[in-house]
């Protein structure tokens, strides 16, 4: 028996596994978390896993959250220690109270245990051995056995992993039914050798309700199939490469002629990121929804385009599915890094429109809206998403489309209007909106068509180094840039029980865990009303928010506070009111952290609790 | 400076083609190009390619990189869309408008430093994929823009009018071209017309990537002795492996060359291409040969023109990607949206 009372939790526990990279584990893990959500329960899964194919440690962590709390937790509950490797490491960041989970076919010294844990000992590779010869079923099915014998320690249902294998293996009986086996052969061992179940287990529950689970990148992918995107130019890099491979998939099966077989889309793996971007300046310089999908590093080489699509007014659209950077960085770790690099990417004055999705969901619905905005505003749209939510399932509400819906293909003059006699000038601010009309390639014999370049020109589009016309032109942008205030998501208020004079801002992936940091604030007496940027430009309610809050924290990802300095320079405030509170060691930010920054600073400035206050 | 406007009157005589435009209706502004640039006669010979083959002027694309080459696209085909785009970066912007959409004609103009430094990869890979477009590259060996510096395409010991002699090996794009599977070759020369405007004209109807590069004198900095890419060493050394003829219909050219030294190329789209053979041992349908044939010549310091390599049959990159007939730019939600009922499939997948 451990010296510390083994933890004990229903529906509220954080399990990692520990693996090699490469060894087949990663669709056991998942197939756990599926499994739970099936319970009913809902699951935030998240994959730490390095920059390297196969041989390196990697992790899968799972927090059962009854409560529905979607950000990383922090701590371990329960260690699946599959990794001889990073052993020590495992065991040390166990909770006191916690489990480790291990395979004992071979013994092990007891100095590498605590006395603080409890240990569970499954002879995972004795089992395996003796029931299966090749080698690399050996190695699949340890990962099936570990997975049964969780079920029985965690009283989970074995009908429901036993569904979960049936869908996935649907039509390969074969498969089907020695992963079935498998399943059992550690869920009996278990079973009759070990106390079950333990201390954390899962019961059923129906807080899932219709919600999905989904990846962020596969379904900023499909909001590109949904919101008209045909042609996609991209270069692999981590972690947005599986944003083009979703496409290519979802392509694949929602965009074939299905009479003659062809397809209603191009793809194009570029030879870098230059061509990448050229590719979608050109497409939509020719009047297609076109994109790409990169990273940090990518969005260094892509900034000479992007001031060229400011400048000359093409749209596209850069989904940045952002990484720790500078440099190379830490490829396979989250940040919200790239928030001023985007924002005024590309040399000259320019500023960007940005769009923040919080979670897959948002990311579906803002992809499709993207390529609205890139054709009417005629520039660059960014969406912002980052490691944590477009590589990690994550549990969210069903996508909705509105079938009456259509594209916004923004102002675009026709044959019929040149033919009318209108007059047209590429850069011509008709409606004061600051949006001139373009017309596409081909479209008239003899009206319509003009000269894009990235050199100064007029309004119709003639080269010229006059100061008056450029500063016109300039201006005219800023005009542009304010209409898009109005076109983009607004940010969304929730305010405290209580009126409050703080404040705090935050956006994307640092969503759930903000929410949870709020529950543990209020339990601290501190109130706290919230505002979640969904895109810059900044919409007029976040100067008010700023205006009614004597301090606003502003919670991040990155070190420099990057947002913060966006909303300082943007809205011209003083900084002294807005704080920083930034989380960037490439893990996801947890609710644990933002509450303790936020309560502390609370504390420092010499705030009574609002609960001391009335007791 | 500022735009210059150009006079629209013109001579009411004027020839008109098939279509009923005339040469005027191909041209563009007044080149701001030094008097007696290279270029300016590459313009005239597109202008005069465009004439008769009669296309509709605003059914083409032209799209450039940046620098003296890259200008020119303001000069010729006035009522065409142009995009003078980033340094090096005209193919992806080519491929990319090519995607969007198939129906137009794409003219891709770019320079020795736009293509063979800055935009090598791009020039490069354009190939490789078997854009359709027809790619030229206003090769003057030199920096105009900026004054006279050295361009990859320099040879080897040439001198610039500073008198600094280049150690770079020069890097030959017809070489690379042939090397990257280009289905249609071709060098010429900005003062020879009469190769270069049937050239054109074959390139503009061959279907996939169509590549010529264009030995361009810079009269401003690399028009002197010492230099291997002015007017003179170019007459010189030039080595033409035939002159041809495009036609396309009725037109009846072909008779008058005598048989045996005329090879008639049909093209994909019907039109032919009439090669007077200079060289009677060359065949432009072997690329092998061509490689060959270029190497050896240029180890002798011979410059060999005309077309190289062609082949009629070539696919282009919507084939390889196997994209529908209709122009991609003008499908709409109701072709390519899934609908809220495919979305709901989706979900419940996702459960």
């Amino acid at each position: 028996m451990p010296d510390k009372k083994p933890i004990s939790s229903v529906n509220d526990f954080v399990v990692r596994f520990a693996n090699v990279n490469g060894s087949g584990s990663a669709s056991a893990n998942e197939m756990f978390a599926r499994a739970i959500l099936r319970h009913g329960v809902p699951v935030s899964p998240r994959n730490i896993f390095p920059s390297n194919i196969q041989g390196l440690p990697t992790w899968y962590e799972v927090r059962v959250t009854e409560d529905g709390h979607l950000g990383a937790r922090g701590g371990v509950d329960m260690m699946v220690a599959m990794n001889p490797q990073t052993w020590d490491k495992d065991v040390g960041g166990i909770e006191p109270g916690g489990y480790l989970f291990y395979d004992s076919t071979k013994p092990m010294p007891s100095t590498k245990f605590r006395d603080d844990i409890t240990v569970i000992g499954v002879p995972l590779t004795a089992i395996t051995n003796s029931t299966y010869t090749d080698p690399r079923q050996r190695q699949l099915f340890k990962n099936i056995i570990y997975l049964g014998a969780l079920s029985a320690l965690l009283d989970m249902d074995p009908k429901l992993i036993e569904q979960l294998i049936g869908e996935q293996y649907k039509g390969k009986e074969k498969l089907l039914s020695s992963n079935v086996h498998a399943l059992h052969l550690g869920r009996d061992w278990a079973l009759q050798n070990l106390k079950c179940p333990i201390g954390l287990r899962v019961r059923k529950s129906d807080k899932v309700g219709d919600r999905i689970f989904i990846e962020g990148n596969s379904a900023a992918a499909l909001g590109a199939v949904y919101g008209g995107a045909t042609v996609c130019a991209w270069y692999p890099i981590t972690p947005s490469s599986s944003v083009a491979e979703a496409f290519t998939a979802h392509c694949k099966k929602y965009r074939h002629d299905p009479e003659t077989g062809k397809a209603k889309y191009a793809i194009v793996q570029g030879e870098d990121e230059l061509a990448s971007i050229g590719i979608v300046i050109g497409a939509s310089w020719n009047g297609a929804r076109a994109f790409t999908a990169t990273s940090g590093p990518g969005i260094s080489l892509m900034t000479e385009f992007i001031g060229l699509s400011y400048f000359a007014e093409i749209p596209a659209v850069i989904m940045n599915i952002q990484r720790a950077g500078p440099s190379t960085g830490m490829p396979t770790r989250t940040q919200q890094c790239d928030i001023i690099a985007c924002a005024y990417a590309s040399h000259g004055d320019t500023k960007h429109v940005l769009l923040f999705p919080e979670d897959p969901a948002e990311a579906f619905e803002f992809a499709a809206a993207a390529f609205d905005l890139a054709e009417r505003l005629q520039t660059t749209i960014f969406l912002m998403l980052d490691l944590d939510i477009g590589m990690n399932h994550r549990l969210c509400r069903p996508l909705k489309w509105d079938d009456a819906r259509q594209y916004d293909r923004g102002k675009v003059m026709t044959t019929e209007m040149l033919e009318e006699g209108r007059d047209f000038g590429r850069y011509l601010d008709v409606d004061g909106d600051g949006i001139p009309y373009r017309t596409y390639p081909g479209t008239h014999p003899t009206k319509g068509s003009y000269f894009t370049r990235g050199t100064s020109r007029d309004r119709y589009a003639r080269y010229s180094e006059e100061g008056s016309v450029y500063a016109d032109n300039m201006q005219r942008l800023v005009r542009k840039f304010e209409t898009a205030q109005d076109l983009v998501p607004r940010p969304l208020q929730a305010n405290a029980e209580r009126p409050t004079k703080y404040g705090v801002i935050y956006f994307g992936s640092t969503s759930p865990a903000m929410d949870e940091a709020i529950g543990l604030l209020e339990a601290r007496g501190h109130q706290l009303d919230r505002l979640r940027i969904r895109a810059f430009p900044f919409h007029s309610s976040v100067a008010s928010f700023l205006a009614e809050h004597d301090f606003v924290y502003v919670v991040e990802q990155n070190r420099d506070a990057q947002l913060r300095q966006l909303i300082v320079n943007e809205n011209g405030i003083d900084p002294v009111r807005l704080v920083p509170i930034v989380h960037y060691d490439g893990t996801p930010i947890t609710a644990r952290f933002i509450a303790k920054a936020i309560g502390d600073h609370q504390d420092h400035l010499k705030v009574t609790p609002l609960r001391k206050a009335v007791s | 400076m500022t735009y210059i406007a150009k006079p629209k009157f013109h001579h009411p005589g004027l020839k008109k083609n098939e279509l009923g435009y005339t040469h005027r209706d191909y041209e563009g502004k007044i080149s701001t190009l030094c008097a007696g640039c290279g270029h300016d006669s590459i313009t005239a010979s597109i202008i005069e390619a465009c004439y008769e083959l009669s296309i509709e002027p605003h059914r083409v694309a032209k799209i450039s990189g940046i620098g003296c080459s890259s200008k020119t696209p303001d000069y010729f085909l006035g009522n065409s869309h142009g995009f003078n785009s980033v340094h090096g970066r005209m193919p992806s912007v080519l491929t990319g408008a090519n995607l969007a959409n198939r129906d137009l004609i794409y003219l891709g103009v770019s320079g020795d430093g736009d293509s063979a430094s800055i935009g090598f990869g791009q020039f490069a890979h354009s190939i490789r994929r078997g854009v359709n477009m027809t790619y030229i590259v206003e090769n003057n060996g030199v920096y105009g823009l900026t004054k006279g510096q050295f361009s990859a395409t320099a040879d080897r010991g040439s001198k610039s009018k500073k008198g600094v002699t280049n150690t770079d090996n020069a890097i030959d794009l017809v070489a690379i071209a042939l090397q990257l599977g280009a289905t249609f070759v071709a060098r010429s020369f900005s003062g020879d017309k009469t190769q270069l405007v049937p050239l054109i004209a074959a390139a503009i109807r061959h279907k996939g990537a169509s590549f010529i590069d264009v030995i361009s004198p810079c009269i401003a900095f690399n028009n002197h002795a010492g230099s291997t890419k002015s007017f003179d060493y170019v007459r010189e050394h030039n080595d033409a492996v035939n002159r041809l003829d495009v036609l396309v219909g009725r037109d009846p050219i072909a008779v008058d060359y005598a048989p045996g030294t005329v090879q008639l190329v049909e093209q994909h789209d019907g039109s032919r291409i009439a090669l007077r053979k200079i060289d009677a041992d060359y065949d432009p349908h072997d690329r092998l040969g061509a490689q060959t044939f270029l190497a050896k010549h240029a180890a002798k310091g011979q410059i060999v023109t005309g077309l190289l390599y062609v082949d009629p049959d070539a696919e282009d990159l919507h084939e390889h990607l196997n994209t529908v007939e209709t122009p991609l730019n003008t499908l709409e939600a109701d072709t390519l949206c899934p609908g809220s009922a495919v979305l709901d499939k989706i979900n419940a997948s996702l459960r």
